[in-house]
């Protein structure tokens, strides 16, 4: 027979397929269902429907991206879910013929599955599996009014969005589901193997799917390490049984007082809450702790044991309400940065150890993974783009191709991993996937030696860019050398450090002739005020040039630089020490506007500025022309000025 | 009126009448109000004489959304076998998918794209064997205006001596740096959908979604 061909819905159809209810559907239906779907673009912040709309003809499966579920209630907006890959919204109330309940706003861009309901109705009703999965789904508002409704999930994973605060301890406590599991003969050693693969402080001791037992870090201290049982005793010698289990639906609160009456660190779920029934799942106490506590500390550890992009995904989102919470607590400026940068530095560890882990080989050689730019300088307090570069060990020329493959393959993964948690590409691809940023030491080397002894406008961009790197993994031996290498080839050269104080003042002051604010004047933010380029980058610049000229290594941060130059240069301490100020409170700024309207911040719309920010931006400002009147007469600089 | 060249009198098949008088009507100026045509061919080769399309593939977008109901994919028959194309062969012989002559392509294509915007990436090839194929039905040639997303996305780049602006870029290093997935690369319907997202996103970009004017479109370089 002969047909004709739709690709694209058999693509999505495909996708489909992965999650509830459509695993169950028949491919024929799949294929119905997939060729009604309309593709829905949307990008970040845009609303899908509103609160109180009458349903749409549809409903939507995120293909890719992530949709927030909001309701307003008494004017308080709370997120009550987050949708992402796979998960169905706003199916309910065109069952029920109701208005939609809540709103549903994308986190990011997105791109959605819209299904009509006409073509989903008529196989729901034929289909016994997709109806119960719709019914359980359903019913489960029952716990928590409009928290699970609109969820295509029956279960979730183990990390989850933010609670809201009050009703936390009554939320049903989130398990594991993939149970770490051996049996009750399996050698000690080959169970505390398993464990620490899977980075996990206990495994479950099973025997035809029935909880008999535990093993913890714990019990294996206790008994293997102070030398009571030999490293291969079997399993069931040691384990703490009975197991302390309990059914589904368990909240936080009962875990954790649960946890505490039998101290002990891990519960199992089972079937029917006895140990008499198959475990599902285990919840442990570490899991409740990073759950509930977004205090740096855990949110570190959740990192360094993350082993999906989803999960590192969820992080990220708990540190910016951590940032955000730091903002609106007046937490010192010096703190915050320190504080975001070890986090940010913990992720970007993570995602290279992933990376490596998923390389078909270890590396070849030494090698470091510098982090260029803002994230360099410690100053990354949003999401702002990635700028990164990879320094390998000098090796036989015959071999250097071959190795910078290997470390470009490396950077793609990378670069990846880090888009996918939220760090976008760089639009001038200053990232080490590009060639030109793989480069072995001596390259490295050679690359600045061209950059300082013929500065053009370009190489002094590009020096700029890349004097203010930060190891990020690998060999710290490697980046020293580069350092080592630069203060060398700056040592009294005139020439290139002119060129750098012109480049340093080539963004003039902010403030036009009647110390009205200059705001660009065409592009994508046409009448906005660029904060990035009049303010920050000018006192960056400074910074940079004028720690040089003193040869110090290793302080990449412009407050800090400023702090050690006020030390340096004591009749200018004055005007330092308010660049410092300065340094902060714009970055403190841009920070604050970045949360408030889910961007980079860098672009600041003046009419939503108060009169007291204007004044403290402008106060600002003036320091910044200071020290680039400073700059202007100690080195020289008159061209075209 | 004095006509300085007599028209000769159409003598073209009533499905070009019919697709012609459709550009009698002025496009809407808004971005949103437009429908897109986004399109990509599979041919035998590079040559535009020699060469034959294969397939036909693409989705339409309408503000925003794109209608699987409405995907266009087409198979053409070829006069003799080239080995070239045992890949799409396979497809139609695996897939028992039906096939039809360059004509009857050609009267569906029309009358799918209408006075839509064409979009492609690289886009001169997708219309220039297009009109290979009018030609030898002895028809003019496409009458719709056409959008290449390869000169949109080298507008997204920001304005730097550090990036060559003149630069190819191809569908793949497209879709790679606007992070799009690309499970279906090299059929004409999965290019299509390709193209349409990446398309979509450089909307975004450019900020000229929705209430931007179509004209500004075609100043992009």
């Amino acid at each position: 027979m002969q047909k004709t061909k739709n690709t694209i819905a058999e693509r999505i159809a495909d996708f489909l397929k992965r999650f509830p209810p459509f695993e169950v559907l028949k491919p024929d239906q799949l294929l119905e269902i997939a060729g009604g779907v309309k593709v829905v673009y949307a990008q970040k912040g845009e609303t899908i429907f509103k609160q109180d709309d009458t349903g749409h003809s549809q409903f939507y499966v995120v293909h890719k991206g992530a949709v927030s579920i909001q309701r307003k209630d008494d004017e308080v907006v709370a997120t009550l879910d987050k949708c992402d890959e796979g998960d169905i919204f706003g199916l309910r109330p065109l069952f029920a013929h109701e208005n939609y309940m809540m709103s549903a706003i994308t986190d990011e861009e997105s791109i959605l599955y819209a299904i009509p309901i006409d073509t989903f109705k008529p196989i729901v009703k034929k289909n016994y599996r997709v109806g119960q999965f719709l019914i359980e789904n359903f019913a489960s508002n029952t716990e928590t009014p409009y928290s699970r409704e609109h969820r295509g999930k029956l279960y979730s994973d183990e990390e989850m969005v933010q609670n809201t605060a009050e009703l936390y301890e009554l939320q049903p406590v989130r398990y594991v589901k993939k149970i770490i599991s051996c049996s009750k003969d399996e050698p000690v050693s080959k169970a505390a193997k398993m464990m620490s693969e899977n980075s996990v402080g206990s495994i479950l001791v099973i025997e035809n799917d029935i909880p008999l037992g535990i093993l913890t870090d714990k019990d294996i201290r206790n008994n293997i390490a102070i030398g009571l049982f030999p490293i291969d005793a079997p399993v069931k010698e040691i384990m703490s049984s009975p197991v302390i289990c309990y059914p589904k639906g368990l909240t936080i609160a009962q875990a954790q007082v649960a946890m505490m009456k039998h101290k002990i660190s891990h519960i199992c779920i089972t079937k029917d809450g006895t140990p008499h029934s198959k475990a599902i799942g285990i919840v442990s106490e570490h899991d409740i702790v990073v759950s509930q506590g977004n205090n740096p500390a855990v949110l570190v550890k959740a990192i360094q044991r993350a082993n999906k992009t989803k999960t590192l995904k969820s992080i990220r989102g708990r540190i910016m309400h951590l940032l955000n919470g730091f903002i609106q607590q007046d937490i010192p400026m010096t703190h915050v940065s320190r504080i975001m940068f070890e986090l940010n530095d913990a992720t970007i560890k993570r995602v290279l150890e992933r990376s490596i882990k998923k390389m078909p080989s270890p590396p070849p050689t030494r090698f470091a993974w510098m982090s260029l730019g803002s994230q360099g300088r410690k100053e990354q307090l949003l999401h702002t783009d990635q700028d990164n570069a990879i320094v390998f060990e000098d090796v036989p020329d015959n071999i250097k191709e071959e190795t910078r493959a290997y470390y470009i393959q490396l950077a793609k993964k990378a670069n990846k991993g880090l888009n996918n948690i939220g760090y976008d590409y760089c639009n001038a691809d200053m990232m080490a996937r590009n060639p030109k940023w793989c480069l072995s030491l001596s390259e490295w080397k050679e690359q600045f030696t061209n950059w300082m002894t013929q500065p053009g406008d370009d190489e002094i961009l590009l020096c700029s860019i890349f004097f203010d790197y930060d190891i990020s993994y690998g060999d710290i031996e490697l980046t020293n050398q580069i350092a080592d290498h630069i203060f060398e080839l700056s040592d009294n050269n005139q020439l290139f450090l002119t060129a750098l104080a012109s480049s340093a003042l080539r963004n003039p002051s902010p403030l036009g002739f009647f110390r009205q604010f200059l705001v660009e004047s065409n592009g994508e933010y046409k009448d906005f005020f660029d904060l990035k380029k009049r303010a920050i980058m000018p006192i960056t610049d400074a910074g940079r040039l004028l720690i040089l000229q003193h040869k110090i290594k290793n302080i990449n941060n412009t407050a800090e630089r400023f702090e050690k130059l006020a030390e340096l240069e004591p009749q200018n301490k004055e005007l330092y020490l308010s660049c410092s100020y300065t340094a902060k409170a714009l970055s403190k700024f841009r920070t604050k506007q970045g949360l408030l309207h889910n961007d980079t911040g860098r672009f600041i719309e003046l009419d939503t500025l108060s009169k007291e920010e204007k004044i403290k931006l402008k106060r600002c400002f003036k320091t910044v022309s200071e020290v680039q009147e400073l700059i202007k007469l100690r080195f020289k600089v008159h061209s075209f000025i | 009126m004095i006509r300085f060249f007599k028209r000769k009198p159409s003598n073209h098949p009533d499905f070009w009448k019919k697709y012609e008088a459709l550009f009698q009507v002025k496009p809407p100026e808004y971005v949103g109000d437009n429908r897109f045509v986004i399109l990509d061919t599979e041919a035998t080769g590079f040559d535009f004489k020699k060469d034959r399309v294969l397939c036909i593939g693409a989705v339409s977008l309408q503000s925003n959304v794109i209608d699987i109901s409405e995907v266009f994919e087409i198979y053409i028959e070829q006069e003799k076998f080239n080995p070239e194309t045992v890949k799409i062969h396979g497809i139609i012989k695996n897939d028992k998918v039906k096939t039809f002559t360059e004509e009857e392509a050609l009267v569906q294509f029309l009358d799918y794209i209408g006075n839509s915007v064409l979009v492609a990436h690289h886009a001169n090839f997708d219309i220039t064997m297009i009109n290979q194929m009018l030609k030898r039905l002895r028809l003019p040639k496409l009458k719709n205006r056409v959008l290449d997303t390869m000169t949109l996305y080298r507008a997204t780049r920001i304005n730097s001596n550090l990036i060559d602006r003149d630069k190819n870029y191809s569908l793949d290093q497209v879709a790679e740096n606007l992070n799009i997935s690309v499970k279906d690369r090299h059929t004409a319907a999965g290019d299509a959908m390709i193209t349409a997202i990446a398309f979509l996103k450089i909307l975004t970009k450019l900020n000229k979604k929705e209430k931007g004017k179509l004209k500004d479109l075609f100043r992009v370089r």
